[in-house]
């Protein structure tokens, strides 16, 4: 997106508003989910994927900005890739009383 | 079509996964669905980005990509259970290092142009670069206190604040420096000078991460990685500001005001404040213990435990970060369904603080098969605490320290704690008398009701089931 005198007070706008939600959406939850809550919205956070590809293919880009972007590629996928996997490892565990557990 | 559109409707898909996916991660029911919508969000954002995207160097990015992948999926299907809380806080250091890459990636590829990089960006770059940087460093160091490759207690010296508060400054006035600065109106050494204060910025920020973690203990843990899992998130959106990019605004955001959520119920349960938590150092030798408790521990052997344990009706566990460090959680399940099959009611309690991040015991006693209807919280338990013929603890300590109700002049004072000091019989299983992670001492190991279980947990466990099986 163009930066300009438009479109910066909506990004703003766009980011109060989130803020916002994020807090009302977390507001209550059980303390058994804190940890798979903590690592899914850390996975979240690897959003900053989307920026590395972004930055590593720019118009004319020198070698180092490339190499540094290609990095940050590698290190959010890991991010993303390991907190999303580690998150559905910890919530496959968290079985209720189940019809073949057997034992309560 | 045009890529301005396909990026509008595409960002707006990934996030309205991102939030139905957080909102049903905090439901017991929904989580595991969640996870996977939240990850189709991810899915959705970056192929989106990639047809919307008019040049794509395909080499290096599936280069950087796939050795991602390999390393993330490793290191996910790998990490032991009890060692996830440290996992969680490596994958979140480097998020907040793939920001900081992006922010300096922006900033080289402009420098090398002598673009005219408007006041707004380059404050956000440097904000990017800074949140970023502490976010990783800060990670590293929780990451090495939770895994014992350094020491976990508090490391401090004089005048500490003081220097976190000059590095800081350092940062703020240097990023003053070189946010104002215009690319396209410098020349030769102001030129360079910029590129420098960039670096300077991005190692002083590494090094406050370092600094302001590092004086925090131990058992502060779950509230340090809770508020660095919101850096990284605020990390991210900064990097949305950079680029002008809406779903790493709203996607950052999300994740910052969760984790400031999560950082809030955590200082709660501990009756402190953040300011408390960060700055006052709590658990070192410096800090008040408290009084010195006095008296006699009443030492029990297993086989007299089993007595006790055969005879009780109710049965509460309280385990605490000694059952993750001795890895006694399938015991501790197994002596719970022996205790169950003698007919006793057995329920698991969990302090909100207990181990070294949020919900940490609910993890291991989930891998250990307990099913979570038998984990209940402090309030469930304390108002019919007299009820309850035996509590065992198992290496919990400071979130069943009496002295948080008892004793004004304990660091712990008007901390919730599990009142297990009131019920029938309390069995405390520990390897010494030393106090916990927090160094107070604990009245509760010298009342008339306590009995010492001394010895390893898992050992001391194993010995009981093996009791109820002859």
């Amino acid at each position: 997106m163009e930066l300009n005198a438009t479109t910066i007070p909506l990004l703003f706008f766009v980011f109060v508003l989130a803020m916002f939600l994020g807090v009302e959406l977390i507001k209550k939850v059980p303390s058994q989910l804190h940890t798979p809550l903590m690592s899914g919205s850390n996975a979240i956070s690897g959003i900053t994927i989307v920026g590395a590809l972004i930055a590593s293919s720019r118009e004319g880009g020198t070698a180092i900005a490339t190499l540094l972007a290609v990095l940050a590629v590698l290190f959010a996928t890991i991010n993303v890739i390991g907190g999303y996997l580690v998150t559905d490892r910890m919530l496959e565990m968290f079985k209720t009383k189940a019809k073949d557990g057997g034992k309560p | 079509m045009n890529p301005q559109l396909i990026r509008g409707l595409g960002y707006i898909t990934a996030s309205i996964f991102f939030i139905f996916g957080l909102k049903m991660l905090s439901s017991q029911a929904t989580a595991r669905r969640g996870n996977l919508v939240s990850a189709i969000g991810m899915f959705i954002a970056v192929v989106t980005t990639l047809t919307a995207m008019e040049e794509i160097r395909w080499f290096w990015i599936v280069f950087g990509a796939s050795l991602g992948c390999v390393v993330g999926v490793l290191a996910a299907r790998l990490v032991k259970m009890t060692a996830m809380p440290e996992m969680v806080g490596l994958f979140n250091g480097f998020g907040g290092l793939a920001s900081l890459l992006v922010g300096w990636s922006e900033y080289h590829g402009k420098w090398a142009a002598a673009d005219p990089v408007s006041l707004f960006t380059t404050v956000a770059i440097f904000l990017t670069v800074l949140i970023g940087a502490v976010t990783f460093s800060g990670s590293l160091v929780a990451y090495g206190k939770l895994s014992a490759l350094i020491d976990g207690r508090p490391i401090l010296y004089k005048r500490q604040n003081l220097v976190n508060a000059f590095v800081l400054g350092a940062i703020v006035a240097l990023g003053v420096l070189f946010s104002v600065q215009r690319l396209d109106q410098l020349s030769g050494s102001g030129y360079a000078l910029v590129y420098l204060e960039l670096i300077a910025i991005v190692v002083l920020a590494l090094v406050l991460g370092v600094l302001s973690t590092i004086p925090i203990g131990g058992a502060d843990m779950p509230v340090v990685i809770c508020l660095l899992n919101s850096y990284s998130g605020l990390a991210a959106c900064a990097a949305g500001f950079v680029i002008g990019n809406n779903v790493l605004i709203v996607s950052g955001s999300l994740v910052g005001a969760s984790g400031l959520i999560l950082t809030r119920i955590m200082c709660k349960a501990m009756n402190r404040s953040l300011a408390n938590v960060l700055f006052s150092g709590f658990g070192s030798a410096t800090s008040t213990k408290g009084a010195g408790y006095q008296g006699q521990a009443n030492p029990i052997a297993p086989a007299d435990t089993y007595l006790i344990l055969e005879a009780a009706h109710n049965v509460v566990f309280v385990p605490g970060y000694g059952m993750a460090a001795a890895q006694a959680q399938h015991v501790v399940r197994e002596l719970g369904e022996l205790l169950h099959d003698n007919g006793a009611e057995v329920r698991y309690c969990i302090h909100p603080v207990a181990g070294r991040m949020p919900g940490h015991m609910n993890v291991l006693l989930a891998e250990a098969n307990v099913p979570y209807e038998m984990l209940v919280e402090p309030q469930d338990v304390n108002p019919t605490m007299e009820m309850v013929d035996v509590a065992i603890v198992i290496g919990a300590n400071d979130v069943v320290n009496p002295a948080a109700k008892e004793d004004q002049a304990s660091p712990l004072w008007g901390m919730p704690i599990i009142e297990v000091d009131r019920a029938r019989t309390c069995i405390v299983l520990k390897r010494s008398l030393n106090p916990g992670f927090a160094g107070v001492d604990n009245p509760l190991f010298f009342k008339s009701n306590t009995r010492m279980l001394f010895g390893d947990a898992k050992a001391s466990i194993t010995s009981l089931v093996s009791e109820f099986k002859q």
